[in-house]
Parts: C-alpha cells; sequence; structure tokens
C-alpha cells in the first residue's frame, strides 16, 4: 500500500458519502425512535433522533393483535419453502445447463431467456391458479415467484466458471452425476447459493402483490399484508382529513395511529436488518462472480 | 456406429436430463400456460365454460381499449413515470459509483456500501407505510418543517402534481446504492496501469475520473441505459399501487394498477388481459430491440 495524501478532494468526497450514508439511515433511526416514544412526543418534533419518553406501549399493543402473529408464521413458511425449493430448482436446473456439451442447451436456454421477456399478464396467471384450485392458499405465494431467469443465469454462470479438472477427477474415480454435483460442485457454489439464499427470501419475505392477488382470508395473510392493512387505515384519516385541525378532532384514532404504526414496520423489518449485514460480503461477491462472463 | 455413439451420450449424460426435468415442468406450467392463456384477450371469458367453451369476440377488446381514454392516460403515465425515473434515477448510481471508487480507506468505504445497499432490501409496503407518514398532512414530519417555516400544510398524497416526484424520489432512494454494484464491478475491470501513468503525467483526480474511469464504464452505462429504455413500459406494481388514490389517478395510474383493478376489482376479465397483452407485446419488441441495438454498439448481448 502506497502512501497517499488525504486531499481536500478526499474530505469533500467522504464527506458526501457520509451526508448520502445519514440520507439513507435516516428514516430507520426517525420510524425506531418515535416507535419506542410517546405520541404527545411525536406531534412536539417529529423529526426527532433520539427517543423521549420511552415507552413501549405500541409493541404491547401491537403484539397483542392475533392477526400479526399469523401472518408472521404464514410469512416464515412462505420465505422457508420458496428458498428451499427455489434453491434445490436453482442448483438441478443450472448445472446441466453449465455444460458446454449438453444437446439442447441452446434452445433451453433460449426459452429461459423468452420467460423474461413476455409474459401472459396477470389475468392469465390468475386464471392459472384458479384452475390449479390455489387461490386463497400459500402455495399460491410460493410457486409464481420460484424460478427467476435472472437468477438461474447468475447461478450458471457461476457453475460456468468452476475448474472442470476437480469433477474430472471425480468422474475418473466413477462419481454419478448426482455425487458429483451435491459433494463437489454444491460445495464450491456457496457463494453464490447464499446470494441467492438471501435475494430469494427478501423477495418472499417483502412480496405484496401476489399476496393482494391470490390471498383473500385473513387467516391465509403474509406480513405485508397485515402491514398494509395497519397502515391503509391511517392513509385513510390523512385523505379524509387534510388539515392539522382534523387530526386533533380525530383524536383517539390518531393518538396511537403512528407510534402503532411505526413499531409494526419495525416488527415487520427487523429479521432483514438482523440477517442483512452478515450476509452483505457474500453477495456482492455472488453477483461479481456470477455475472462476469468467462 | 452413429447410433450407438447417440446412445452411449444419452446414458452417460442421463443424469443432467434428469435433473433438468423439474425446472423445465415448472417453466412450462407456470410460465408457458400463461402465454397461451393470452387468448382470453380474444373471448369473451365465462368462468364456469371455461376457457375453451367461451365464444370467441375477436379484436373487440383492442377496440375498446384504443377507444378508451384511459388507455391513453394509463400510457402517458407509464412513460412519463419512466422517463423521468430515467433522467434523474439513471445517473445517480453512476454518479454514487464513482464517489465510492475513489475512497480510498477500505473500512470507510464496507461500511457506506452497507448502509448504501440496505434499502434495497426493504419491501414497497414498508418504505409506503413510512411515507405516507412522512408525508401526512397532519402530523408528518415534512409538514411539521412547511408549517415550522410559516407555510401552509401540503397535501402530498393528494396532489396528482407531486405522485411522480414522489414516486421516483423514493425509488431513488431505495435503489441507488444498489445500483452502484454493477459500476463498482465494471470499475475493477479497469486497468490499473492507466491511473499511474495518467498520476506520472499530472492528471488531476478529477482528470482521472473524467478520462479513465468514465470511458471505462461506458459500455456497462451504454448497456444499462438500454435496457432500461426497453423496459420503459414496466414502472412496478407495488410502489404506485401503495400510494396512489382516486384522487391522483390521473397521473398515478399506470399498466399495472390499471390491469389490478379492470381485472380483479372490476372483474372485467378479458378486457384486463388485452391490456396485459397489449403490453407485454410493446414491452417485447422493445426490449427486443434495446438487446439488438446493444449489441451493434457494444458487440455484447444483454442476455
Amino acid at each position: 500500500m502506497k502512501f497517499r495524501k488525504f486531499t481536500l478532494f478526499d474530505t469533500a468526497n467522504n464527506a458526501l458519502i457520509v451526508m448520502i450514508s445519514l440520507l439513507m439511515l435516516y428514516p430507520f433511526v426517525n420510524v425506531f425512535v418515535v416507535s419506542i416514544s410517546s405520541y404527545s412526543a411525536y406531534i412536539e418534533n417529529p423529526l426527532r433522533i433520539f427517543p423521549k419518553d420511552i415507552t413501549f406501549g405500541a409493541y404491547a399493543q401491537i403484539t397483542r393483535h392475533p392477526v400479526l402473529w399469523s401472518s408472521y408464521l404464514n410469512t416464515i413458511i412462505v420465505t422457508i419453502s420458496g428458498v428451499a425449493l427455489g434453491i434445490f430448482l436453482y442448483i438441478v436446473t443450472a448445472y446441466p445447463l453449465s455444460k458446454s456439451f449438453l444437446k439442447g442447451r441452446r434452445i433451453i436456454m433460449l426459452a429461459i431467456v423468452f420467460t423474461m421477456l413476455f409474459n401472459g399478464g396477470l389475468i392469465p396467471n390468475y386464471y392459472l391458479m384458479r384452475e390449479l384450485g390455489l387461490l386463497n392458499s400459500l402455495p399460491a405465494l410460493v410457486l409464481p415467484m420460484l424460478l427467476s431467469g435472472f437468477n438461474l443465469i447468475l447461478m450458471k454462470t457461476f457453475m460456468e466458471n468452476i475448474p472442470e479438472e476437480l469433477e474430472e477427477a471425480a468422474r475418473i474415480d466413477g462419481a454419478s452425476d448426482p455425487y458429483i454435483l451435491f459433494r463437489i460442485v454444491v460445495p464450491l457454489s456457496l457463494p453464490i447459493i447464499a446470494t441467492l439464499c438471501l435475494f430469494t427470501a427478501v423477495a418472499y419475505w417483502n412480496n405484496f402483490f401476489n399476496a393482494i392477488v391470490y390471498i383473500r382470508d385473513v387467516d391465509k395473510w403474509p406480513l405485508m399484508l397485515f402491514l398494509r392493512e395497519i397502515i391503509e387505515g391511517a392513509k385513510l384519516i390523512s385523505i379524509s382529513g387534510g388539515g392539522v385541525e382534523n387530526a386533533a378532532e380525530a383524536g383517539n384514532v390518531q393518538i396511537t395511529a403512528e407510534t402503532l404504526q411505526y413499531a409494526t414496520l419495525m416488527i415487520v423489518t427487523l429479521p432483514i436488518l438482523c440477517v442483512y449485514p452478515f450476509l452483505q460480503r457474500f453477495f456482492v461477491k455472488g453477483i461479481m462472480l456470477g455475472s462476469v462472463k468467462g | 456406429m452413429q447410433a450407438t455413439g447417440k446412445l452411449q451420450y444419452w446414458i452417460r449424460h442421463r443424469w443432467l436430463y434428469i435433473f433438468l426435468i423439474p425446472g423445465l415442468i415448472y417453466l412450462l406450467v407456470f410460465k408457458y400456460v400463461p402465454m397461451f392463456g393470452v387468448v382470453i384477450a380474444f373471448k369473451e371469458l365465462n368462468l364456469i365454460r371455461g376457457i375453451w367453451g367461451s365464444d370467441w369476440i375477436g379484436l373487440a377488446n383492442f377496440t375498446t381499449l384504443f377507444d378508451s381514454p384511459h388507455f391513453y392516460r394509463v400510457l402517458r403515465n407509464s412513460l412519463l413515470l419512466s422517463i423521468y425515473q430515467i433522467v434523474w434515477g439513471f445517473p445517480a448510481p453512476i454518479i454514487v459509483a464513482l464517489m465510492l471508487n475513489e475512497v480510498r480507506q477500505m473500512a470507510f468505504k464496507r461500511i457506506s456500501q452497507t448502509i448504501l445497499y440496505l434499502p434495497h432490501f426493504i419491501s414497497w409496503v414498508v418504505l409506503a407505510g413510512i411515507l405516507i407518514n412522512f408525508l401526512s398532512p397532519s402530523s408528518g414530519l415534512v409538514n411539521h418543517l412547511i408549517t415550522s417555516m410559516g407555510y401552509g400544510p401540503v397535501r402530498f398524497l393528494m396532489e396528482p402534481s407531486y405522485f411522480r416526484s414522489i414516486i421516483v424520489s423514493a425509488e431513488i432512494w431505495k435503489e441507488v446504492g444498489w445500483g452502484t454494484i454493477i459500476y463498482l464491478a465494471a470499475m475493477t475491470g479497469i486497468d490499473p496501469t492507466l491511473y499511474e501513468s495518467a498520476t506520472i503525467d499530472g492528471a488531476s483526480r478529477l482528470q482521472r475520473i473524467w478520462y479513465i474511469t468514465i470511458p471505462g464504464i461506458a459500455t456497462t452505462v451504454v448497456i444499462l441505459l438500454l435496457l432500461k429504455l426497453g423496459n420503459i413500459l414496466d414502472n412496478g406494481f407495488e410502489q404506485v399501487f401503495l400510494l396512489y388514490n382516486p384522487l391522483t389517478y390521473e397521473t398515478a395510474d399506470i399498466f399495472e394498477t390499471y390491469t389490478y383493478r379492470i381485472g380483479l376489482q372490476d372483474g372485467r376479465l378479458s378486457y384486463a388481459t388485452a391490456v396485459g397483452l397489449f403490453k407485454s407485446i410493446v414491452g417485447f419488441v422493445l426490449i427486443v430491440s434495446a438487446n439488438y441495438a446493444a449489441r451493434k454498439i457494444s458487440g455484447k448481448s444483454i442476455w
């Protein structure tokens, strides 16, 4: 490492980056702080970044809501099954396609790319789910996002870059393809598998579109539908109510609305905030290795 | 001889084809079957008689579509939202990536990247919840700032004129950090000796960025821009659906939300399929042309 002077340019550049980073962090800090402050502290200064009159009342109230727990459980079920099935499918589909000698590889890749460029649209997909009898069921949240062409190509490209010699040696010893795939290729593909685990888990956890399209009953709601229901109440107030006077009149409804919503936002986002920093080092590497074409 | 060679290939590699079966069945059922489902657009769908039992109505849905003033509103909104998104949102990650690339303190760089990528992982439902509260006319922090400066509160989410700015800003906030990854990857591919010789020749930091880094990522920039243009009709359902309301339909309603409303809320399944099919076909033509252009310019294909 050569010694370089820390110039004015560096100072300005780093200061700007710090400002942008603070802009990214501010909403999270504010939401968290308001969620543990009293409502009067929020009204006094909604911009606050330090809590005042610390209370966990909003959390106590929202965690008593039975739908929070049923929707939490539904989201966990959907996320785990989506990630497990999805990763298995990515592995077994990407591996054969990473072999350049595979007959029919071109046409299969073309068929996969085509699904990224053209789709039937909302109604045919809805109709298919209806015909399969999956409307208003958790599989309707898992199946539509199981395999994405983009992720499949990431994994295929990664596997193409694994040295063939490693597999050859095992093959000479008489190892079968399933053995080679699961004992040699999969352990070598862990960076891309970790990356795709994070991507698919977040996609399932956050998905709202499939839920609003396919799910009706409250007991099948995933977390995002529950969260929307909590927010929707406040949205209606702010649309119909409007001015400051009205908010005061809204009285009791308004008093718990913000802190309650903020507490819900925190509870819903917490799992992502917890796992994200630990997986971050994997996915940047995974994306770069997967997208660099050989 | 030929036949036994072929047979040997299939026996030897049978597992590779067995591995492919579940994935291909999935694609067939969940991607290709809905593609054939677009025939609904040409029929008056009767849910009891099913697709095949329903009557053909030819292009009637498309004539209705092109005669509808809603169609032109939706088309205009979709295009304008994408154009604003490209004008403001496309350069943002390039600028941030150039800044990150100049950071010498590795720990500082890593921490900034962790923070900058974070919003990408936040659900639109969460972000919409935050925005609705921040922009609330009664108690939101934005209006707190505005009223403390002596102005009246602004009803941001009820005014059609603010809608696009709100969506575009939120999208930039959410995706700017994530968008830097691909440019940072392109920057690591630039030959470091170029920087060394430029330094010896006395080039300043800004000159090195302008004459080395930016030309070094130019191909990536062009390809990503073309990709964005190819997806100009795709705006994303969730952010608009969660933030719009009948008062802002005028500027907010896009293809995704329009299809959802007329199809699943009003139950006009055939007409909604026609709207979706129109979008899919135009989108397909655009993205294929974008790829053709990318190949002409850079010699690389997007896929």
